[in-house]
């Protein structure tokens, strides 16, 4: 029996990141219909493909139903009162840097993303998104110089029209689910990334998602495509304002790497997690998945996820090519009214595949955190193996966690291991680092991280500091 | 000469756990050079009185005070009484799964000399001193990259319990049952450890069941406790009587009270 009121004091989260933009943008009407989605296709001068792509995402969407499997429970959401295209007011085309709004670099800056010149982040390269479209993408010559296609979405529709009309949809069709048709729909922007054959991309890529208007959906797609003999690692981070309205935010990533093609996927979420009494906040619906197409492929997702009202998302990789590799680790704190139920799905469809699944829950307040998760063995995935490891982490007397695992083999010839475990911060534990004169806060801080340790090991490395701040952070209060 | 001034007072204290008595007005004061030890069947209160006066948010104090230095401390947080120079070395260390040892007698070390007045040591800085203490508990390096206790036989456990008090250097040492679970070259290495750390401005209470550790270090006062109380306070050779006589012979003071 930890004491309650330090506990609570001590989780009291205060959100850095809620300030909003002042800034003109153009936004177009609220709802959802077939002319909206014509409207944002020309908006983004399209090529017609796309616009059929989204045409038809859309009627399969009209035709699904929000899923309700998850521990989730919130108002139901009216698609008709959301804004599908927001963008900040600027010139037609811009040519370089100093010709974005000094506003916008001033919030990038702000959120710690400087993109100038002068100050912009030595080792990463970013593209940054705000609301519906990308600000600006860095380094990008230097990055073209080694064949590295690094630029926004809308970019690459426009000027490598035929990666787009290839791969886009071939991991997430349109109809894998509602959130994803959705966003096949009405996608507005996000990054694309090519590595070509052979090429170690020369430096970390990175998006940095900032969620403005109060009133707009975010709804970004990411498409990486690395290449035989190619690596890349790429960082996304998540921030928006504080309002007291739910925003939606579904986005679609998809990753595939081809033979010897390996991709590092690394996530630190914050978007804003509502108040303490569970108004306002980010609804994330996600759908992420990595195709390891080539033999020997490797995809690894990172994430820490730390905010949202709610969060659903399942990071997946298919393992097609033989003796390809998928790996999940994950942290995921809820706090206060927070909901999340995230996890992975590990599909082994070539022979002597491998996955690792490593997740973290933490769980404060009164949130409620579940782990929910699939492996599957194919029946020609001979010789495959998976290792689970699921942990939870209960703060408080109020807070859940769940575990979902999910098993089906229909090859005999496979292992899988799975190993799950719920602790408690112990009052012992936290007397005896208490006794050797660390504060209660940083006791209990120390106690997550070192919970957290095997995930922060997978995270590069500036991101891993960064993820142990944010966790601290959140475990920030003031000691009563 | 003037007497120096008592490093811990504990004044008639008695204190309850969920609303249940454990201890009934101990009294007991260590000077500066002193060593102590007390001894009692399991239950007695001997660990609740080390706890309580670390500071654990458990028991409740119901009357009497514990002075350290002077000063009242009865309403302090463990980790003020930590930085200000109380020592519990724990019975059962307890493990921390993922925060490395290393960090954690860092940050614990830190925080003392703080309280102190010193410079905080970085990562570098603190290896070297870390290395230096190492030595008084005979202990390899590979422990500091271990998680806390994690996986440490009790040998290790109690070794790592000496060295995180050669590190903090507390004015008083308060060591419960350091002695179980070690066999006997680990006790002479603890014991030792125990006698390097401690000099005439420190103070130190061993609670222990045998002997065998009074051999090593030998105390100036021995306190019987039984029942939440201390019945009996004698010398070193008290602890002898009592091991000829066992704690049956004490029940007899019991009664005397």
């Amino acid at each position: 029996m930890v004491n309650e009121n330090l506990v609570k004091d001590v989780v009291k989260e205060p959100y850095k990141y809620g300030f909003v933009t002042d800034i003109e943008t153009e936004k177009i009407e609220k709802g959802l219909n077939e002319d909206i989605i014509k409207l944002i296709s020309q908006k983004k001068e399209e090529p017609k493909f796309l616009l059929d792509f989204r045409l038809k995402a859309f009627k399969k969407w009209q035709k699904m139903k929000e899923p309700d499997w998850a521990a989730l429970g919130y108002k139901k959401i009216d698609y008709q009162d959301i804004i599908y295209y927001s963008a900040p007011k600027q010139k037609e085309k811009i040519s370089s840097l100093d010709e974005v709004d000094p506003k916008l670099l001033e919030t990038f800056d702000k959120l710690g993303i400087p993109l100038t010149e002068q100050k912009k982040l030595t080792n990463v390269a970013v593209d940054a998104v705000f609301d519906s479209v990308s600000i600006a993408t860095t380094f990008r010559e230097e990055l073209a110089e080694h064949g590295v296609i690094f630029c926004s979405i809308s970019e690459a529709v426009k000027n490598h029209a035929d990666l787009i009309e290839k791969y886009l949809g071939t991991v997430v069709p349109a109809s894998d689910n509602y959130f994803a048709a959705l966003n096949s729909a009405v996608f507005s922007d996000g990054s694309f990334v090519y590595i070509p054959k052979g090429v170690a991309c020369p430096m970390d890529l990175s998006s940095y998602f900032r969620i403005n208007s109060g009133d707009s959906g975010q709804f970004e797609r990411t498409l990486i495509i690395a290449e035989e003999k190619s690596s890349v690692s790429y960082l996304e981070g998540c921030t928006a304002p504080m309002f007291d309205t739910n925003t939606l935010h579904a986005a679609v990533v998809e990753l595939i790497a081809l033979d010897d093609a390996s991709i590092k996927y690394s996530t630190v979420q914050n978007w804003y997690a509502g108040d303490e009494e569970g108004i306002g906040g980010i609804f994330n619906f996600v759908t992420k998945r990595g195709k390891c197409l080539g033999k020997r492929s490797k995809i690894s997702w990172s994430q820490v996820e730390t905010g949202s009202a709610i969060t659903w998302k399942y990071p997946s990789c298919l393992l097609l090519g033989e003796e390809s590799i998928g790996e999940f680790y994950s942290v995921a704190l809820t706090n206060n009214l927070q909901q999340a139920d995230t996890g992975t799905k590990m599909i082994h469809i070539g022979p002597r595949t491998k996955s690792t699944i490593v997740s973290k829950g933490i769980s404060a307040g009164n949130s409620k955190n579940s782990y929910r998760g699939l492996v599957k063995m194919g029946t020609k995935a001979t010789g495959s193996r998976n290792y689970s490891q699921c942990d939870s982490m209960l703060i408080g007397d109020q807070a859940s966690a769940n575990t979902f695992p999910y098993i089906k083999s229909q090859q005999p010839n496979s292992e899988i291991e799975h190993e799950a475990s719920t602790c408690r911060i112990s009052e012992d534990q936290l007397f005896y680092l208490q006794s050797r004169g660390i504060e209660f806060e940083e006791a209990v801080s120390m106690m997550v991280s070192g919970f957290c340790r095997d995930v922060f090991n997978q995270l590069p490395m500036e991101f891993a500091a960064e993820a142990d701040k944010l966790l601290a952070l959140k475990l920030e209060g003031s000691v009563g | 000469m003037k007497e120096p001034d008592p490093i811990l007072e504990v004044e008639n204290l008695s204190a309850s756990t969920d609303n249940l008595p454990i201890l009934k007005g101990v009294s007991l004061t260590v000077y500066p050079g002193e060593i102590h030890a007390i001894m009692g069947r399991n239950g007695c209160g001997k660990s609740t009185l080390s706890k309580i006066i670390a500071g654990h948010p458990s028991y409740n104090i119901t009357n009497g005070d514990i002075k350290f230095l002077g000063e009242n401390i009865n309403s302090l947080e463990p980790e003020e009484r930590s930085q200000s120079g109380i020592f519990l070395g724990f019975q059962y260390p307890i493990e921390i799964p993922g925060v490395s040892n290393l960090e954690f007698l860092r940050v614990s070390t830190n925080a003392r000399r703080k309280f102190l007045n010193k410079e905080e040591l970085d990562t570098f800085d603190f290896e070297e001193l870390v290395k230096e203490k190492l030595e008084i508990v005979k202990m390899d390096q590979a422990f500091l990259s271990r998680s806390v206790n994690q996986g440490f036989s009790g040998g290790e456990k109690k070794r790592n319990e000496i060295l995180q008090m050669a590190l903090l250097e507390p004015k008083i040492a308060i060591l419960d049952e350091t002695d179980s679970g070690l066999d006997i070259d680990a006790l002479r290495i603890v014991s030792s450890g125990i006698k390097k750390i401690s000099n005439a401005q420190t103070g130190i209470i061993l609670i222990t069941h045998y002997q065998r550790l009074l051999d090593e270090i030998k105390p100036n006062y021995v306190h019987v406790m039984s029942d939440g109380q201390i019945i009996k306070t004698g010398e070193s050779d008290l602890a002898l009587e009592l091991e000829e006589k066992g704690y049956e012979w004490t029940d007899n003071f019991i009664k005397e009270i």
